[in-house]
């Protein structure tokens, strides 16, 4: 087996005085989709900002695609997308991918490209501030596609979405994931883990489990991903 | 660094400002006005509106890009496109240097226009040309830019980014000498103008504006100027942090 794309080990972060992930371990295989689930507030960003290399930790070591994270080198190899949209609002859509084609170095073919991923067709010359959520987000996702990462980090990217936007967006991981592309992608939303090929499942900052969809299935005896997760919250808690 | 992320950088911030044609408007129209008012005001002192009006000239584009850039370095901090900007391969200084290019250029065209009316239109003299001023102007312009954004990291809001100005730029306008001579201040005024940037600014545009031939004084203004410029590029690049908590 090929080396993780991600490997996490004992990684402790504090934010604000307390502790918020307690010593995690984790893999996260290459070429995969990995969701990364777990109520608001327990930890998820926090790991995935450390992943990606913009958070300061306080213990425990973290390689990224045989690099440390964080390192130069991942700079043009990872795409981040955090969970607001971080694109200019007084700029048109257009002009945030040509601004940020040119940070990464790709050409105008890449913008076409990454515009019509996100189905965002026929709103380029819209400024940014002028359109709806999901429509940001979705432009926040086309700018971290521009330089085709080998790594892709996405925060939260369906929250606000209609479903049939959801199932494409999904349906876009799944392709990129063939491709060769890693994704760790995050949610809050228990029935886009079947979506998944590995599911991480995070409680109170702690990795609660990692298994496959019908691993956890079979674990559980719950045919529902969710009542999957609860029952696995009540044996950790019955413990 | 690399030419290609800081001019992108460059366009990119004048991209933004040309979708507000009101922040446009304001910036060229306001400094103009306001010597047109003081002019009016010190109707019949000619001298007086000559010591303050012409080195102003060179004056308000520190103030602009003060406030400008420290507004929109915050929107970057808070917006989250600096932290996507830190995660992505440029480098601190292609930001810095692609903002200074960007307000630099606005600085040069709110100057042209400033002294034009200033120069030809109101009768102030540039005794050593008003292209001088110019010059001066830009470079004041610049370090305005840099202390705004190094400020910028110091306010959470806008409220409060916008409070900067009173709070940093205020004094500096009061004690540099521009209103009363600083040789007529107390002691402990003129002690604290010698650490104020703002002072070797208007120093150096009171000698581009007055009758003495330029000496080495005026060289060591302009020297203080450029370097304090540099360290507050260097101070800025250090609150662009890669990692935060």
């Amino acid at each position: 087996m090929s080396r993780p794309a991600i490997s996490v080990s004992e990684l402790r972060v504090e934010r604000g005085g307390r502790e918020v992930l307690h010593g995690l371990s984790l893999d996260v295989a290459r070429g995969s989709v990995t969701g990364l689930l777990g109520p608001s507030g327990c930890g998820k960003s926090t790991l995935m900002r450390s992943i990606v290399g913009v958070q300061i930790v306080a213990g425990g070591g973290i390689e990224v695609l045989g690099e440390a994270a964080g390192s130069t080198g991942l700079r043009s190899r990872v795409g981040y997308v955090t969970q607001a949209p971080s694109v200019y609002s007084d700029l048109t859509v257009e002009e945030n991918l040509r601004y940020f084609a040119a940070v990464v170095d790709v050409g105008e073919e890449r913008i076409a490209a990454a515009v019509s991923t996100v189905s965002l067709g026929g709103f380029e010359r819209r400024l940014v501030g002028s359109l709806s959520g999901g429509q940001r987000s979705r432009v926040s996702l086309a700018t971290a596609l521009l330089g085709e990462p080998e790594l892709l980090v996405l925060d939260e990217p369906t929250v606000g979405l209609d479903p049939v936007l959801r199932a494409e967006l999904w349906t876009t991981f799944r392709g990129l994931a063939r491709a060769g592309t890693t994704l760790l992608v995050s949610s809050h939303v228990m029935d886009e883990a079947r979506e998944c090929d590995e599911l991480l499942l995070m409680r109170d900052g702690a990795l609660l489990t990692h298994a496959t969809p019908a691993e956890l299935r079979e674990e559980t005896g719950e045919q529902d991903l969710g009542s999957a997760f609860l029952a696995l919250i009540e044996r950790e808690e019955g413990r | 660094m690399s030419a290609r992320s800081t001019g992108a950088t460059a366009l990119r911030v004048l991209w933004q400002i040309r979708h507000d044609p009101r922040t446009i408007a304001l910036m060229l129209v306001v400094p103009t006005v306001l010597l047109a008012l003081l002019y009016w005001v010190f109707e019949g002192k000619p001298q007086v509106f000559q010591q303050i009006g012409a080195p102003l000239c060179g004056l308000f584009p520190f103030i602009v890009m003060f406030l400008i850039t420290s507004i929109a370095m915050l929107r970057e901090r808070t917006s989250g496109t600096l932290e996507r900007l830190m995660s992505l391969p440029i480098a601190k200084a292609d930001i810095l240097f692609g903002y200074g290019i960007a307000f630099g250029a606005l600085a040069a065209i709110q100057t042209a226009i400033v002294c034009f009316v200033g120069f030809v239109a109101l009768g102030l003299e540039a005794t050593h040309g008003a292209w001088l001023v110019a010059l001066l102007a830009i470079a004041n312009a610049v370090l305005g830019m840099a202390l705004g954004l190094f400020v910028s990291a110091f306010a959470q809001t806008e409220f409060q980014a916008v409070q900067f100005m009173p709070a940093f730029v205020l004094p500096q306008l009061i004690l540099c000498g521009l209103f009363v001579a600083r040789d007529e201040m107390a002691g402990f005024l003129q002690a604290i103008s010698w650490l104020l940037p703002l002072t070797y600014a208007f120093d150096a545009l009171a000698r581009a504006t007055g009758q003495e031939p330029l000496d080495s004084a005026f060289a060591a203004d302009v020297l203080v100027v450029v370097g304090a410029t540099i360290a507050s590029l260097g101070l800025g690049a250090l609150t662009l942090r890669r990692r935060t908590g």
